[in-house]
């Protein structure tokens, strides 16, 4: 009862993200905000990191309740670690991502988060996959996410092209979530990114000002 | 190669003097006792051919099948007690279909021959149950990992095989087997060789009629498990037949070919 009353400050039952996942020509680039924040009128961390690796080449952007969140990946970290043990190989990046729905679908009634799945498998290379609140999974070349990409969804549509360069993904994600942290006061502080690819794992910190500025900035 | 294992061979959880638990050694002599099943991998697919008895003219043809499906692109080819082999075959499907619902794909055969051969192994440590006295082929075809084939044995252990034979005269459908470049062929013509190995195997002497049980998996069927359609087993079965006279025949003027060594 006490959430629903809450929610109703909050706008939506996203609080406070900008994650957004991009996949380009031998990759994947998940990013995120570092804002954690409560009721919308406290910034509860300026350094959070939303992006959670889960295996290897799997990455987990977190969007919500950040305690249900960081409960479900703990999980879900256990399960495909597990999974890739008996596997004896890599874990693909759907499995990952099943697991997660799993655990949001079976306890929607409990959980307030959602997540999107990004990483790179020998099967079929870069892929992208949101596991929405109620446990949906869907698979889609690109995707945004939290409260902030509301403000982005122009913008990302109309950017957006399938098959880019690194560098052109790169420019793509900073742009989005400099223009997204722009707007929306829950989202803020240093952007995260991670390219993923077959060779491995890059981790950028783009911080607060030397963001992408826009007009008016 | 028979022996008494008196007061050490009545329940699974006791050992003998020689290490040997021989609950699980009943079992496979339970297994030999049952006609035969084989199985084999070629370069873009799975092929299996099952000898079924036919012990009363009454049965309605095709039933008491011997060939299960396990998930969409897994099949099952068995050998004895049939009550057994259809309750593992539950089992295996439980366990193909929870890892879908898990992971969101197919579950890779090397891991499902291992989690029920894990499952047939916990019945061979208690004296409160009797070890599953069957063994089974599993066959499957994947995109990525191409064909795959195991097969588990009562005492629960599975390995991979480009082909192996279960069953009564598994020796025999061996030695046939390894006659065979599997590895170059294509699924319809390793269908014809199964046919024809299952042919050469039968006892015409001790058993008298059977049915020939033929399935596959590859790219011929796009990855999905099914029983080879009649056309093309009425083919191999010809096929089979002619190859069988041919080889009878061995004072034609073709010169002689050896016979085939028949197992009783």
């Amino acid at each position: 009862m006490e959430r629903h009353l809450m929610d109703s400050q909050i706008k939506g039952v996203s609080t406070g993200t900008t994650i957004l996942a991009v996949t380009f020509n031998g990759g994947v680039i998940i990013g995120s905000d570092s804002r954690a924040s409560i009721g919308g009128y406290y910034v509860s961390s300026k350094t959070i990191n939303k992006l959670i690796q889960v295996h290897d080449r799997i990455f987990c952007c977190i969007a919500g309740s950040l305690a249900d969140a960081q409960a479900v990946t703990k999980a879900a970290k256990f399960q495909i670690s597990f999974h890739s043990i008996q596997m004896e190989s890599p874990p693909l990046v759907k499995a990952a991502a099943s697991v997660l729905k799993e655990l949001c679908y079976n306890n929607k009634e409990e959980l307030q988060a959602g997540f999107i799945t990004a990483g790179w498998d020998r099967k079929k290379g870069p892929q992208v996959y949101t596991v929405a609140l109620g446990g949906m999974l869907l698979s889609q070349p690109f995707t945004i996410g939290g409260s902030g990409s509301t403000y982005i969804y122009g913008y990302a549509d109309a950017k957006y092209k399938p098959d880019m360069s690194k560098e052109e993904c790169l420019q793509f994600a900073t742009n989005a979530l400099a223009l997204a942290m722009g707007r929306d006061n829950v989202s803020g502080g240093v952007a995260h990114l991670v390219v993923i690819t077959e060779e491995g794992v890059e981790h950028i910190v783009i911080p607060g000002d030397k963001l992408p500025k826009f007009h008016d900035e | 190669m028979s022996s008494i294992g008196t007061g050490y061979d009545l329940s699974a959880s006791t050992f003998s003097p020689d290490g040997r638990v021989f609950q699980v050694e009943y079992a496979m002599k339970a297994v030999e006792n049952s006609s035969t099943a084989i199985g084999i991998r070629c370069k873009d697919g799975v092929v299996f051919g099952v000898e079924k008895l036919i012990l009363s003219k009454l049965y309605e043809q095709g039933s008491n099948k011997r060939i299960f499906n396990v998930d969409r692109h897994v099949g099952m080819a068995v050998a004895g007690l049939l009550a057994d082999a259809r309750s593992l075959s539950e089992v295996a499907r439980e366990e193909a279909s929870n890892f879908r619902s898990n992971y969101g794909h197919n579950i890779p055969l090397k891991y499902l021959s291992e989690r029920v051969a894990m499952y047939v192994h916990a019945y061979t440590l208690y004296s409160a149950v009797r070890p599953f006295g069957c063994s089974f082929i599993l066959g499957s075809y994947d995109q990525d990992d191409g064909p795959q084939l195991y097969m588990v044995d009562p005492s629960g252990i599975s390995f991979g095989y480009w082909g192996c034979a279960i069953g009564k005269a598994k020796q025999a459908a061996k030695t046939e087997i390894e006659k065979l470049q599997m590895k170059d062929m294509t699924c319809r013509e390793l269908v014809k060789e199964v046919a024809k190995i299952i042919y050469i195997v039968h006892d015409e002497v001790k058993d008298k009629a059977f049915e020939l049980e033929l399935s596959w998996v590859g790219e011929v069927t796009n990855g999905k498990h099914e029983l080879v359609p009649k056309d093309i087993r009425v083919e191999a079965e010809k096929y089979a037949k002619v190859s069988l006279n041919f080889k009878t025949d061995s004072t034609t003027d073709q010169g002689g070919f050896p016979m085939p060594c028949k197992q009783g």
